[in-house]
Parts: C-alpha cells; sequence; structure tokens
C-alpha cells in the first residue's frame, strides 16, 4: 500500500505539467457537467431558491409520481417519442441514400460540387431553419401555399395544424443533416477494395448487384455504429427548433419533454419537478443506448465499446 | 472502356439535382425577395430574380439598431467564446493524448460518460445562477466552453504526431509546456483551424444559451433579435412573447433579416468547408 501510495505521487510529480494543462478542462468538467448530474437530486427534494441544495427537504419519488400521473405525461412522452422515431427512420437512411447516389457519380468535380452544396444546411442557425420554415408555409405569401393554390389545392395553415408539425420537423430536419451525414459513409465508401467491384463485373453483376453485394455489406459497420449512436439519441431531440417552431396551437403534437422541462422549469419555476422528468428521460436514453450497443454486438460484432 | 450513359445515370442526376436544389434554393428565394419592391412580392411574382430591385428592405434593417446591436453581441460572443474555447480544449487535448499520464485513463472515461448522460437542463441552469453568470457574457462563453467530440477530435490528432519530435524538444531541454507550445501547437494548425471553425459557428448559431441565460434585451446575440423579428414579428417594441400588438412586419424584411444574420457563414462557407469535413473525418476514426 505503501508502495503503491509513493509510486502514485512519484507519477503526479512526474507529470506535474501535464496535470496542470490538463487543469482547466477538468474543472470545466467538474463544474459544468458533474456539479449538474449531482444537482439532480433536486428532482427528490422540495428544492427552494432561497433554502438551497442543503436546507431544501427530502422529498424521495414525489415529483416522479406527480409527472406519472400528471395528464401532460402521456402526450409528452408519445410526442417526444415518435418525433424522435421518425427522425431515426427518415434521418438516419437518407444520408447512406444519398452517399451511395453520389458514390455512382463519376465526375468527380460534379460529386464534389453536390457534397458542398448539400452540406451547406448544416451551418444554418435553428433559428434560420425555422424562420425559413415559417415563411415558405405561411398561408399568405408562402411558397408552398402559392405553389398549392396554382395547382388547385387548398391553402393550408401548416404552422397552426397540430397534424402537420411532425412533417415539418422531420423534413426540415432531414434537409439540415441529410449532406453532413454523408461524410462519414463516403469516406467508409472510398475504403472499399476497387478489386471487388472488377471482379463482380466479370462475373456479370450489374449496379445494382454490385450496390447490393459489395457496397452496402463494406459500408456496414459504418452504418451500424451510427445507427447505435441515433438509437440512443431518439429521446434528446434538439429543444431549439422544437421551441421556435411550436406555438400552443401545436403542442398537442409538438410539446416535447425538453420544451415541457423549460415551460414548467424556468419559466415557471418549478425547479425540482422539471428536473425529475429530465431525470427520467436521460436514464430512458441511457438504457436505449446500452440496449442497442449489446444488440449490436451480438448481432453484427460491431459495437462502440 | 468508357461506362455508358444509360437510365440509371440519368435518373441518379436527375434526384442529385433535386437535392442540389432544394439545399440552394430557400437562399436564392431569400435573396431575391429580399432585393424587390412590397409590390411584386405580394402580387407573387418573384421565383429566382428580384423585381423592382431595391435595397429598401437592408436599409430598414439597419436602421432598426436592434440587429447591429445584436451583431455586435454575437461578435463579441464568438470572439472571446472562441478563444476560451480553443485555449482550454486544446491544454485538455494534449494531456489527455498522453495515454502514459497518471490518472489519464480514468479521466478520459469520466469526460466520455458527459456524452451519454448529464445533469439536464436545470441543474445545469442553477449552477450558472449561482455562480452569478447569469446576465454575464460569461453565462455565454462558459457553459458550453468544451465540446467533448471536439476534444476527443483534437486529442486523436495529437496522439499522431510523431514522438520522435517531442523526444527532440525533451532532449533540447523543453518541458511538457515547452513542447506544447513551442513544437506541437506551431504543427496542428489544420486541427486548430478545424475546432475554432466548430467552435465560432456553433456560438454564432447559439439559440438555448441566450435563451437560458441572458435576460437583458441589450445583450441578446443576433440569432434572438432574428427570432424576434422573423418569427414572432416584432420591429419594435418589447422582447419575450408577444400575445397582443402584434407588429406586421413585411415578408422582404424578414427575409432581409435572415439574409443579414445568415450572410458571413453563406460567403466564408466555401472556403472553409473543407476544414469542417476534415473535422468531422477526423472525428469518425476510431479511437
Amino acid at each position: 500500500m505503501q508502495e503503491q501510495n509513493s509510486s502514485f505521487l512519484t507519477k503526479v510529480k512526474r507529470d506535474k505539467y501535464l496535470l496542470l494543462l490538463l487543469l482547466p478542462c477538468a474543472l470545466y468538467y467538474i463544474i459544468f457537467k458533474y456539479v449538474p448530474i449531482f444537482g439532480i437530486s433536486i428532482a427528490f427534494m422540495d428544492y427552494n431558491l432561497f433554502k438551497g441544495i442543503t436546507e431544501s427537504d427530502w422529498v424521495g419519488f414525489k415529483y416522479f409520481s406527480m409527472f406519472f400521473n400528471t395528464p401532460d405525461f402521456w402526450p409528452v412522452l408519445r410526442n417526444t417519442f415518435l418525433l424522435g422515431l421518425y427522425k431515426l427512420i427518415f434521418g438516419f437512411p437518407a444520408p447512406i441514400i444519398l452517399a451511395l447516389l453520389i458514390n455512382e457519380v463519376s465526375k468527380s468535380f460534379l460529386k464534389r460540387f453536390v457534397q458542398t452544396v448539400s452540406y451547406l444546411p448544416h451551418f444554418i442557425s435553428n433559428v434560420v431553419v425555422a424562420g425559413i420554415a415559417v415563411m415558405f408555409l405561411s398561408p399568405t405569401g408562402g411558397v408552398v401555399n402559392q405553389l398549392l393554390s396554382a395547382i388547385g389545392v387548398d391553402r393550408i395553415n401548416f404552422l397552426v395544424e397540430a397534424s402537420w408539425f411532425r412533417s415539418i420537423y422531420v423534413t426540415t430536419d432531414v434537409w439540415q443533416h441529410i449532406g453532413w451525414g454523408t461524410i462519414i459513409y463516403l469516406a467508409a465508401l472510398t475504403a472499399i477494395d476497387p478489386q471487388l467491384y472488377e471482379a463482380a463485373r466479370m462475373d456479370g453483376a450489374n449496379r445494382w448487384k454490385q450496390t447490393l453485394n459489395i457496397t452496402l455489406p463494406g459500408i456496414a459497420p459504418a452504418i451500424v455504429i451510427i445507427l447505435i449512436l441515433d438509437i440512443g439519441k431518439i429521446l434528446e431531440i434538439g429543444f431549439e427548433k422544437v421551441y421556435l417552431l411550436s406555438t400552443p396551437a401545436t403542442y398537442e403534437t409538438a410539446d416535447i419533454i425538453s420544451t415541457y422541462v423549460y415551460r414548467v422549469g424556468l419559466t415557471q419555476g418549478n425547479y425540482s419537478y422539471a428536473t425529475a422528468i429530465d431525470l427520467f428521460t436521460g436514464i430512458i436514453s441511457f438504457i436505449f443506448i446500452v440496449a442497442a450497443n449489446s444488440f449490436s454486438r451480438r448481432v453484427s460484432g460491431s459495437s462502440i465499446w | 472502356m468508357k461506362p455508358k450513359w444509360n437510365w440509371f445515370d440519368a435518373l441518379n442526376a436527375l434526384i442529385l439535382s433535386g437535392i442540389v436544389m432544394a439545399c440552394l434554393y430557400p437562399f436564392v428565394y431569400m435573396l431575391a425577395v429580399s432585393l424587390s419592391d412590397s409590390a411584386s412580392i405580394a402580387s407573387g411574382e418573384v421565383w429566382l430574380w428580384p423585381r423592382g430591385f431595391n435595397l429598401d428592405m437592408y436599409q430598414y434593417v439597419f436602421e432598426d439598431g436592434r440587429v447591429l446591436k445584436g451583431y455586435k453581441n454575437t461578435l463579441i460572443y464568438v470572439i472571446s467564446g472562441t478563444a476560451i474555447s480553443m485555449i482550454v480544449t486544446a491544454l485538455g487535448a494534449y494531456a489527455l493524448s498522453k495515454t502514459k499520464m497518471v490518472m489519464g485513463k480514468p479521466i478520459l472515461m469520466l469526460i466520455v460518460f458527459t456524452m451519454f448522460f448529464n445533469g439536464g437542463m436545470i441543474p445545469t441552469f442553477l449552477v450558472v445562477k449561482e455562480l452569478g453568470f447569469v446576465n454575464t457574457i460569461w453565462g455565454m462563453v462558459l457553459p458550453g466552453a468544451v465540446g467533448t467530440w471536439n476534444l476527443l477530435i483534437m486529442r486523436t490528432f495529437f496522439m499522431g504526431m510523431p514522438q520522435e519530435l517531442e523526444e527532440s524538444g525533451k532532449i533540447d531541454g523543453l518541458s511538457e509546456i515547452g513542447i506544447f507550445f513551442r513544437i506541437v501547437l506551431p504543427l496542428s494548425k489544420p486541427v486548430l483551424a478545424t475546432i475554432g471553425l466548430y467552435y465560432a459557428v456553433g456560438m454564432w448559431n447559439n439559440f438555448m444559451g441566450p435563451l437560458l441565460y441572458l435576460r437583458d434585451a441589450d445583450m441578446q446575440p443576433l440569432q434572438v433579435i432574428l427570432r424576434n423579428i422573423v418569427l414572432s414579428g416584432q420591429l419594435t417594441g418589447t422582447d419575450g412573447p408577444v400575445v397582443g400588438d402584434i407588429v406586421v412586419v413585411e415578408d422582404g424584411l424578414k427575409f432581409a433579416t435572415i439574409m443579414v444574420s445568415t450572410l458571413p457563414i453563406l460567403l466564408v462557407y466555401p472556403f472553409i468547408q473543407k476544414y469542417f469535413v476534415k473535422g468531422a473525418l477526423i472525428g469518425s476514426v476510431k479511437g
């Protein structure tokens, strides 16, 4: 024990400059990541802003059962889950398909042009994306409605009709991230041995067969990793865009856990209640990612850890 | 043998042109509308080119004053935030790239853990509040100072540095700090540019940060002002949710505001795009 202790201290002494360099970063993680993680304990308290964490009373699972019993529970959970699921169903395959299409282009400058243009929306802020969506879908001057009325369809007031919210959200999301998502698949595609294609051509495989039997298996590991990560993020839908696109009229389908937490927690000051809700979803997300990972390790052999 | 141009290529070209159009058209359209006169916009004549070209809308945007103030605030946050983020991230990533550093591995695992599990909105808000950072520039630049993904990208890059270079530095009597500043950093320009751009764009686009941590109207960055003008339709008047007296703002003006706040990214984008891609690629290499 003594021995180990002293060797630890000598190591610390040896690495003192490295540890010094690490210090600001470590402080950041302690203050802004780990203190909040311990701050989750307020979910089990009647947190009072004036009493602070140490003086507030413990109430156990009161706020959890309060959440499970509120009429908002099911709608909010369902909206979050469905929005995440639709995002996964449409947002996950889209970049794979685009990458395969780009890969089939033989002219390299065209390839680069398509890539460059499709990355662009990724760097536009959510406020601008929401702004574009609202403007384009506006019932009076919006392009989409002008188009609809030009072909003789009734104008739709997209933004106040709850039934349209999910489509709008998912469409803008695919638009924003489809190009950016292709990067990893295109990189994986370049790693495939071109000799495989030659051999396949010799055997008379057409392009569809080549894609099915060489290209897709070639990028399968990348596909699996991204899928696991995406499944883990099902409940973590970006707060910003939902907050910006939703209106009280569309809460029925648009109110998700993070916007609900913001509303009841920050604007109404129910800190403990909101934290309990957040913790509940955090744990479910965590279970999702662990389950997806172990499932994939068993089935396909690739996993993130 | 030249591959033949067949129906597949034609279909593919069609789909890809569709995607290119979908990605570019909104910007072309917004630019056209913002440069047209209101009569042409109202009659729906503007599709691709401005009709009745004028710069009035841009003049209004800048006369409003809030946009300029938002610009100033955003620039302050972007510059100081990126600087702080870069320093903290680079130092931390370098230390963590030394795999034999004492406690290196557990510390790294604790950091990666925060990618999967975190305190959430309210506890983080309370910490920022307790520190007295609400309504200060610190509330904007510190809570998101280190992006774990960026940290890992930098770490991967530093790990790829040739060991011999650092050893030669050590023989010349440099400490770890000296090696970092005089040998490693000058050789790391590509990764520094990449991560710096990630941080800068992230800060430029940040909306949730000011929503949570800034109450003072004078401190709001461009994104918040943009939202007030475009989504809430306020030109002048109070901030925050308006229920009753909504001022009607013309579409041309909204588009002009969007263009003004997005133009910097649109203009530099072709030049910085390759760095972004490089970063995404380093990040996807399994560490």
